[in-house]
């Protein structure tokens, strides 16, 4: 018979490993979907041994990311530390707004909705139209095979964002070289992504000062003339939309297109973009959270201090969110996913990857119908170190 | 079925203006603002809204 002693300390469930991609483990793991039928949370360790709970249910995931007690900023004490997007102490710039919380965040978040209205990206499509086109006309001059990482994914999210901030034109290969080494985990160490940060560190502090004396219709230059930043919190907001949205939209690009060659009937449908977010779901260790104050979530208590990493990997292959998540259907309602988060962190430049990621997958089927992949699907080389989920390269040929 | 939306809360992110275009836009400064109150053939679209918004700046009121 066993015996609980009324008095005893409540015990915390075992921990579970931190999640961590694996060769010949599928994404997201087959792990999320028992820990989200557990009662209440899931406890987990970080490698430096702190407890962190992982959240992996839709609503619950929604109610971390919505919670006044929970708090994004990493210099609280018990800030889950889970590695590095390839930037040093990038949190440490001042500017970087996604580890603030309300109100020091939205001062900044206020000054840049105007870019990103859904208007506004709308307006860029043509232009994403001329870079996406500019790619595929250099692929196809190149011959009939290609990386499609290397060469088209990575590209156009650099490409769009510095014609956004109002880099010059003669300046863009520089700036796309350079965002390049961050991210390719592969090919640089950590030396050359530091050297690579800290000249597009100087090269942004250069570009603010020019467009304080001469501006433009870009903008860094309609920032300015908001007055809520001050010059010297620009290269922290200009880094963050850099970094946010290179990486993130490259991978979500270059998955797609296998998703959609597998799935072929779907090529040409815009509701695959949508659906490829869900599916995915690359930026599954991006929202990254601390408890500032004793807080309830499923029924389980989170202390002051303690570590939450909600998995939106998880929370969108959540069977009482969406019917059949394991399935690629773009024709179902995926809208409510939480690839982009929620709360006040959601992705600001959400709109703009959606317009980038359609026009991508519509100009690629249509100026290369021949498409295929150059390796069987279980070689492809999947980024099992960084914090993203993607893949390092994609040969393909047609 | 009402709507009220509070500007305030709104962060931007555009999810009432992308699915429920004909009922919200986003004025000049990104934020939230409501063109009518919904008729009925269009319930379906202002309830998406209201769960889709991030920032629980948009409250669709029944009955
Ligand atoms: C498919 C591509 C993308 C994905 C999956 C993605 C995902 C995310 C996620 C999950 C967050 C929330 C972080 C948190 O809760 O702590 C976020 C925030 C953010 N994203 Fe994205 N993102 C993408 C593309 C972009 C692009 C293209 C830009 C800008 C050009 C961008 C700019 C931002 C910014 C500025 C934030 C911080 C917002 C804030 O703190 O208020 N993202 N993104
Ligand atoms: S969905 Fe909500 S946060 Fe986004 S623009 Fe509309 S009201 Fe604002």
């Amino acid at each position: 018979m066993t015996y609980t002693d009324p008095a005893a300390p409540e015990t915390d469930p075992p921990a579970v490993d931190f999640p961590q991609r694996k060769p010949g483990v599928p994404f997201p793991p087959p792990d999320y979907a028992d820990y989200r039928d557990r009662k209440g949370l899931v406890l987990s360790q970080l490698s430096d041994g702190k407890r962190v709970w992982l959240v992996t249910r839709h609503e619950d995931v929604r109610a971390v990311l919505t919670s006044p007690s929970i708090s994004s900023n990493p210099e609280h004490k018990g800030f889950p530390n889970v590695g590095n997007l390839g930037v040093p102490k990038q949190d440490q710039i001042p500017g970087w707004f996604v580890g603030m919380d309300s109100p020091e965040h939205d001062r900044f978040r206020k000054a840049l909705i105007p870019e990103f209205t859904v208007r506004r990206v709308r307006a860029m499509k043509p232009a994403i139209e001329r870079t996406v086109d500019a790619q595929l006309d250099a692929m196809l001059a190149a011959g009939n095979t290609a990386d499609l990482v290397a060469d088209f994914a990575l590209p156009i999210p650099s490409l769009v964002i510095s014609a956004l901030l109002g880099v010059p034109p003669a300046d863009r290969e520089f700036f796309e070289s350079r965002t390049r080494v961050l991210v390719s985990l592969r090919s640089s160490t950590d030396d050359d992504r530091m050297a690579a940060a800290k000249d597009l560190l100087r090269y942004i502090n250069r570009l603010v000062e020019i467009k304080q004396k001469w501006g433009g219709d870009d903008l860094i230059t309609r920032l300015l003339a908001t007055g809520a930043i001050a010059p010297h919190e620009m290269s922290g907001v200009l880094m963050l939309l850099l970094i946010a949205g290179h990486e993130t939209t490259a991978n979500n690009i270059a998955l797609g297109v296998v998703t959609l060659l597998a799935n072929p009937q779907w090529i040409g449908d815009d509701r695959a973009v949508e659906e490829t977010l869900r599916f995915h779901s690359v930026a599954d260790l991006v929202s990254l959270r601390v408890a500032v104050q004793d807080v309830e979530i499923a029924g389980q208590l989170i202390k002051a201090g303690e570590g939450i990493v909600p998995l939106v990997a998880a929370a969108n292959h959540d069977e009482n969110a969406f019917e059949c998540p394991h399935a690629f259907d773009p024709s179902r309602s995926a809208r409510h996913h939480v690839a982009f988060g929620y709360g006040v962190h959601q992705c600001l430049g959400q709109n703009l990857v959606r317009i980038e990621m359609e026009v991508a997958y519509r100009k690629l089927f249509e100026r290369i119908p021949n498409l295929e992949l150059a390796v069987p699907t279980d070689g492809l080389d999947i980024k099992y170190d960084g914090v993203l989920y993607g893949l390092n390269e994609l040969p393909v040929r047609w | 079925m009402r709507i009220t939306v509070d500007p305030d809360r709104c962060v931007g992110a555009g999810q009432c203006a992308l699915n429920a275009p004909a009922l919200f836009d986003q004025d000049d400064d990104g934020l939230v603002t409501l063109l009518t109150e919904p008729g009925a053939d269009q319930y379906d679209k202002a309830r998406l809204a209201g769960a889709l918004c991030p920032s629980g700046a948009i409250t669709v009121h029944e009955g």
